[in-house]
């Protein structure tokens, strides 16, 4: 079969044609790897959340809300909860300050704002030096290991700013992106204007007839 | 004209490997090798793109006019790629976090292109299938090559299993001049080896 001549009308019908073909093999496969995509991103945030946060036995990632940071910035949070109470929750934050760009942080808080865990959900710091945050604020270590502080009431933020944490050896600027990003959690978390907090504080102190109720309902639901 | 089939693959692989003789595709080479596995996973996507590519392109041949052919290749490649893309977020998720931005850029890689022009708008559909098979796993051998090495220097382990204490590793070789370094020094290994034999 010879080559198609390189007439207007040729070229027009060729290309449409690909075009077609090519929209149509996206769209079906579009349609096929939808949800997959979807249930491989639910499975990495629940993985993120187990890593974090004590037992539960709900479903986090179903019952997320928005958390509202002091600067105005939104969170999402999850809340990890055993027959009902509340263990901790799980907050997805955030640094800007990265030496590469934003840094994402999945940290376990327990209900009183104690840092639980953390797990670095993805970040483009430089391989060998930053990224050691990974683990590096969770080893037991001079005074690396930021697990078990309050930030209410330890100062975290790196020793040469005059904090509580060993920034990692050279990388400085990650530290203190990382703990932006903790911090950020730990104050979005215990900002007043959130009405989950309200919730969670009145369990606590079971001043709230109406947040005892909910919480009792969830609990004969589970026996 | 009749040609052997095995030195249609035996061509790719060695006579005209991409990375180390054709020296095509250096940005995913020395961006993307940083351990063994993401160059490995690199050099497989690509290879599965560089086939699909070539075979639906050699069975299109005839009917595309001389004048669009590139846009016409460059829609079916970018196709795959995309087609490549979405399979890979939703099954190896791992893997394409690792890859990223590189992925997408599968489609302006030049040696995609090059083997489409220059071998499947010209051969049969079996013949393209395995200049891409061929090209396709030289550059997985290739980039596969140039991660371990990497990865063994910078981190002391190859595919994630230790080979010797991390911090004897030398950090240069994970960041991007070390790609530059093991692949200058590779290409010269190997065309001391082609003198020679």
């Amino acid at each position: 079969m010879a080559k198609l001549e390189s007439s207007f009308k040729n070229m027009v019908l060729v290309l449409t044609g690909i075009s077609i073909f090519a929209a149509a093999a996206l769209g079906v496969v579009y349609k096929l790897t939808l949800e997959p995509i979807k249930a491989t991103e639910i499975a990495k945030q629940e993985m993120a959340i187990r890593e974090v946060t004590p037992h539960f036995n709900n479903a986090p990632v179903a019952e997320k809300y928005m958390l509202i940071s002091p600067e105005g910035d939104s969170l999402m949070c999850f809340p990890a909860k055993q027959d009902g109470k509340l263990t901790g929750v799980a907050i997805e934050s955030y640094s800007n300050k990265g030496f590469h760009g934003k840094i994402k942080v999945m940290v376990g808080l327990d209900p009183n704002g104690k840092i639980l865990n953390y797990s670095v959900i993805n970040h483009t710091e430089t391989p060998g030096l930053g990224s050691k945050m990974t683990d590096w604020f969770k080893t037991d270590k001079n005074k690396q290991n930021i697990l078990g502080l309050d930030p209410g009431k330890d100062k975290i933020w790196v020793s040469k700013d005059g904090g509580d944490v060993d920034a990692i050896t050279a990388a400085t600027i990650s530290s203190r992106a990382f703990l932006d990003a903790i911090d950020r959690a730990y104050r979005s978390y215990m900002t007043p204007k959130n009405a989950a907090v309200d919730t969670m504080k009145s369990i606590v102190r079971q001043s709230s007839a109406s947040a005892e109720y909910k919480d009792k309902g969830v609990s004969n639901e589970k026996e | 004209m009749k040609r052997n089939k095995l030195s249609v693959v035996l061509n790719g692989l060695i006579t005209e490997n991409p990375t180390f003789v054709l020296m095509l595709g250096m940005c995913p080479t020395l961006g993307t090798t940083s351990s063994a596995l993401n160059g490995m996973g690199m050099g497989l996507a690509t290879s599965f793109v560089l086939i699909c590519s070539n075979m639906a392109i050699s069975s299109v041949k005839n009917i595309i006019p001389d004048k669009v052919r590139i846009p016409s290749y460059i829609v079916i490649i970018a196709t795959f790629v995309s087609l490549l893309q979405m399979v890979m977020q939703a099954y190896v998720p791992a893997l394409y976090a690792s890859l990223g931005i590189f992925i997408p850029l599968i489609v302006v890689n030049c040696i995609v292109l090059a083997r489409a022009e220059s071998f499947a708008s010209k051969n049969s559909v079996f013949d393209s299938a395995l200049d891409g098979l061929g090209i396709g796993l030289g550059f997985t051998i290739a980039l596969t090559l140039l991660g371990s090495i990497r990865e063994l220097f910078g981190t002391g382990k190859i595919f994630g299993m230790t080979v010797f204490p991390e911090q004897y590793g030398i950090l240069v070789f994970v960041l991007a001049p070390g790609a530059f370094i093991v692949l200058g020094y590779l290409i010269a290994i190997i065309n001391r080896i082609k003198k020679v034999s």
